[in-house]
């Protein structure tokens, strides 16, 4: 049965009834699951080997700063809280604090972002790049890739604050809202996965 | 008078009304006591299958409280539980694949 549903300001049919572009988010989420399954596997598959294989470290024990990745994580995890409550506030229809949650919410991605340039660095300066070992070229590409979805997230929330600071974004375009939500969830959740897969697991 | 699009909007939208900012406020703070204890359990001096056994129910609870609760999950359509839940078992589907050649080959 078709349904008519609003989305952005404009009428759409549907035969589910559902917003279609959050179905798409939910799909391109699911394909998303595959990407990153396949590097966390690829990484666990190298891991130990390249001690094995009697490869120059360094190794993961050498230069994994268990401490530091802890904080990172839970200013990451934060933002899902400052995310959720910038949806929970245009649902409202309190744009004001939309945009101080997603300035929130940016300001805790990009503190993410320059905690892992910061441990990028420091890897290097230990000499451990992309070409060193396994453990470099799995490490750098999974967290790599992890990294650039949180910068294209952070990209998406500053674009959503700047429409909502020209009143572009209003109470009922909260579907905007929920799917850049949605697609920020779904880094914390990876990083939930790496954190304790790749730095925490003996 | 109320039309077709005004009736459908609500059923589309909100399939269940989403918790409220202080439900939130509390799925972090259990985040955060999660994490702590991932945390604590890295260093505590026990067999690494114990350990690794809390880390891995840590790390399910986390994921399963950010998938249901800060991505509605829980409140929203099954299909995009259908779409989601797809994925991840293709990607655990792979996963064990890859481990499982890791292990015939590195053996």
């Amino acid at each position: 049965m078709a349904v008519h549903t609003t989305t952005g300001g404009h009428e759409a049919t549907t035969s589910t009834g559902l917003d279609n572009r959050k179905l798409f988010m939910w799909l391109f989420l699911g394909s998303d699951c595959l990407f990153f399954g396949s590097l966390i596997a690829t990484y666990l598959m190298y891991r130990g080997r390249d001690e094995a294989l009697g490869k120059p470290g360094p190794h993961p024990a050498e230069v994994f700063d268990i401490p530091y990745t802890s904080a990172s994580s839970f200013i990451l995890l934060m933002s899902s809280l400052t995310m959720v409550l910038a949806l929970s506030a245009i649902q409202r229809g309190d744009v004001r604090r939309l945009r101080i949650w997603l300035l929130a919410t940016s300001l805790l991605g990009l503190t993410f972002l320059g905690g892992q340039a910061y441990e990028f660095t420091a890897f290097v300066h230990e000499g451990l790049t992309l070409r060193t070992n396994l453990f470099g070229s799995s490490f750098f590409v999974l967290t790599g890739f992890h990294g650039a979805h949180v910068a294209v997230g952070v990209l998406m929330l500053l674009s959503i604050t700047v429409l909502a600071s020209q009143g572009r974004i209003r109470q009922q375009d909260s579907m905007t809202v929920e799917l850049a939500g949605l697609y920020w969830h779904f880094v914390d959740i990876v990083w939930i996965l790496i954190f304790a897969l790749i730095y925490l697991l003996p | 008078m109320s039309t077709r699009h005004e009736q459908a909007a609500p059923e589309v939208h909100q399939e269940h009304a989403h918790p409220g900012p202080r439900t939130y406020v509390e799925i972090a703070v259990a985040l955060a006591v999660l994490t702590t204890l991932e945390v604590i359990l890295s260093y505590i001096n026990v067999n690494d299958f114990a350990r690794g056994l809390g880390i891995m129910i840590c790390m399910t609870l986390k994921f399963a409280l950010v998938v249901m609760w800060f991505m509605h999950l829980r409140f929203d359509n099954r299909l995009f539980t259908v779409m989601f839940v797809g994925g991840l078992t293709l990607a655990v589907a792979v996963f064990i694949a890859v481990l499982s050649i890791q292990r015939a080959i590195f053996a």
